[in-house]
């Protein structure tokens, strides 16, 4: 009986699907908004405020049986750079990869001018990336620029 | 270009600009040849916000070529005000008309517009943003002053930091070799976004306070209205503003090829004794807004 529970208070090893690891913890919930785990319904680990000697402190988010492509995964690049995506078959790593800022946006970050008109009407944000290090977005209604920065959830 | 948008001088290469140059040209040296091109044609002119100007030199130019006009003026008399969205407006009218001409006062409103609409927009000043029309009537109009867009001197004045028309200007002047000088009150300087732009393209520019010694190496004085709602300080307005006022004694000694130019309207920027001077241009350039904007409609629409 004890030993059951230890199992799966431990949630560590996944079986089969997608582990995403240094993510920086306060862009967790964000990541997690961004993929959409909330309308998944296989199991899901979530780990905040994980010790990292690189990020201080991590998020790490496991998916069972779910291997998100990687245009999706690309969309956490903007708050999570640094993030890795380990695909895992019969408990193994087959496959690591870095996610990568794409050069096109829609929706995920809000336009940081006021007056732009996806802060006015029901319109959904895209940009143009300008700059995948220091990430800059050039909207591509009002032309303005929204920098790493600035960035806030849609 | 055709039943293509124009939303932003960016939508437009090289050869777009000197292909809707070369047709305004034909247009104003045979004004009396096209007097049907737009026959049948219905085009709109959505201004949500009031800029007489722009609608009349708009609604001008399409029924010199004798196409019809629906619309309205401001947003207050339009379903607009009963809270219709953009975009239900814009899919109605375009059921409606073969072109929409519109502005409103949202920045990228124009954008979306194209994006909900079935019939090309034409962007007649979003906001902030984009004037398009206004600067391919602006570089018509330099080339016709100086029989060339290549290797000029281009002065601009005034307020260089919220200008629209000089930014898209910079713009669009850049293919074709320019100098620039930039003499603004410290306040309205050119944004540095538009300096790293010119200096990636290894194009000169001088910034200064002091317009008198500028203008004569100058081509073109490009001058812009200083507003006082720009200043944060209104006394700093008072110490500036006379400053970059252009007078007719001014314009002894400058090159003789030197033209004026403003987008209108003027409120005291150039004095009223400049008007006389063979170098004021910015009613003429007024006039070529007409044919600029013919040219740009009847090229979307596919007729030119
Ligand atoms: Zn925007």
């Amino acid at each position: 009986m004890e030993s059951k529970d230890m199992k799966e208070l431990k949630v560590s090893a996944i079986k089969e699907g997608t582990v995403i690891d240094h993510i920086p913890a306060r862009s967790l919930f964000k990541v997690i908004s961004i993929l959409e785990l909330q309308k998944m319904d296989t199991q899901i680990t979530i780990g905040y405020n994980f010790e990292s000697k690189r990020l201080g402190q991590k998020g790490i988010i496991k998916i069972s049986d779910k291997f998100p492509s990687q245009k999706d995964l690309n969309k956490i690049a903007l708050f999570a750079p640094e993030a890795k995506v380990n695909i895992i078959r019969d408990y193994k790593v087959v496959e690591k990869d870095n996610v990568q800022v794409p050069d096109n946006i829609e929706g995920i970050v809000k336009c940081m001018n006021p007056k732009c008109i996806t802060n006015q009407e029901n319109v959904k944000t895209k940009f143009t990336v300008l700059e995948k290090k220091n990430v800059t977005l050039k909207c591509n209604y009002c032309e303005k620029i929204t920098d790493q920065d600035h960035f806030e959830m849609r | 270009m055709k039943n293509k948008s124009l939303i932003s001088i960016h939508d437009y290469s090289k050869n777009d600009y000197l292909r809707i140059m070369d047709l305004a040209e034909e247009f104003e040296k045979n004004p009396r040849s096209y007097g049907n091109l737009l026959s049948g044609k219905v085009i709109a002119t959505l201004f949500f916000e009031p800029s007489t100007r722009t609608r009349l030199s708009f609604e001008s130019a399409i029924q010199r070529l004798g196409g019809s006009v629906i619309g309205f003026t401001d947003s207050s008399s339009s379903s607009v005000s009963k809270g219709e969205t953009l975009k239900d407006t814009i899919k109605t009218v375009s059921q409606y008309s073969d072109l929409i001409v519109m502005r409103h006062p949202i920045e990228g409103s124009a954008r979306w517009a194209s994006e909900v609409s079935d019939v090309p927009i034409v962007n007649a000043g979003d906001g902030a943003n984009q004037h398009p029309t206004q600067c391919l009537l602006d570089l018509y109009t330099i080339r016709q002053t100086q029989g060339k867009l290549e290797d000029l001197t281009i002065t601009m004045v005034g307020d260089l930091k919220y200008g629209r028309t000089v930014h898209s200007l910079i713009q669009a002047m850049s293919y074709f070799s320019p100098s620039f000088h930039f003499v603004s009150p410290e306040e309205l300087k050119m944004p540095n976004e538009y300096k790293m732009f010119l200096k990636e393209k290894n194009i000169p520019f001088k910034e200064s306070n002091e317009l008198g010694e500028v203008l004569k190496t100058s081509d073109i004085a490009y001058v812009t209205r200083v507003q006082k709602e720009r200043f944060s300080d209104p006394m700093e307005y008072e110490k500036v503003k006379n400053a970059f006022v252009l007078k007719n004694e001014m314009l002894e000694g400058t090159k003789s090829n030197l033209k004026i130019l403003h987008p209108l309207p003027r409120v005291n920027e150039i004095s009223e004794d400049v008007d006389e001077n063979e170098k004021a241009y910015y009613f003429r350039q007024a006039l070529n807004g007409v044919y600029a904007r013919m040219a740009i409609i009847s090229s979307i629409l596919g007729l030119k």
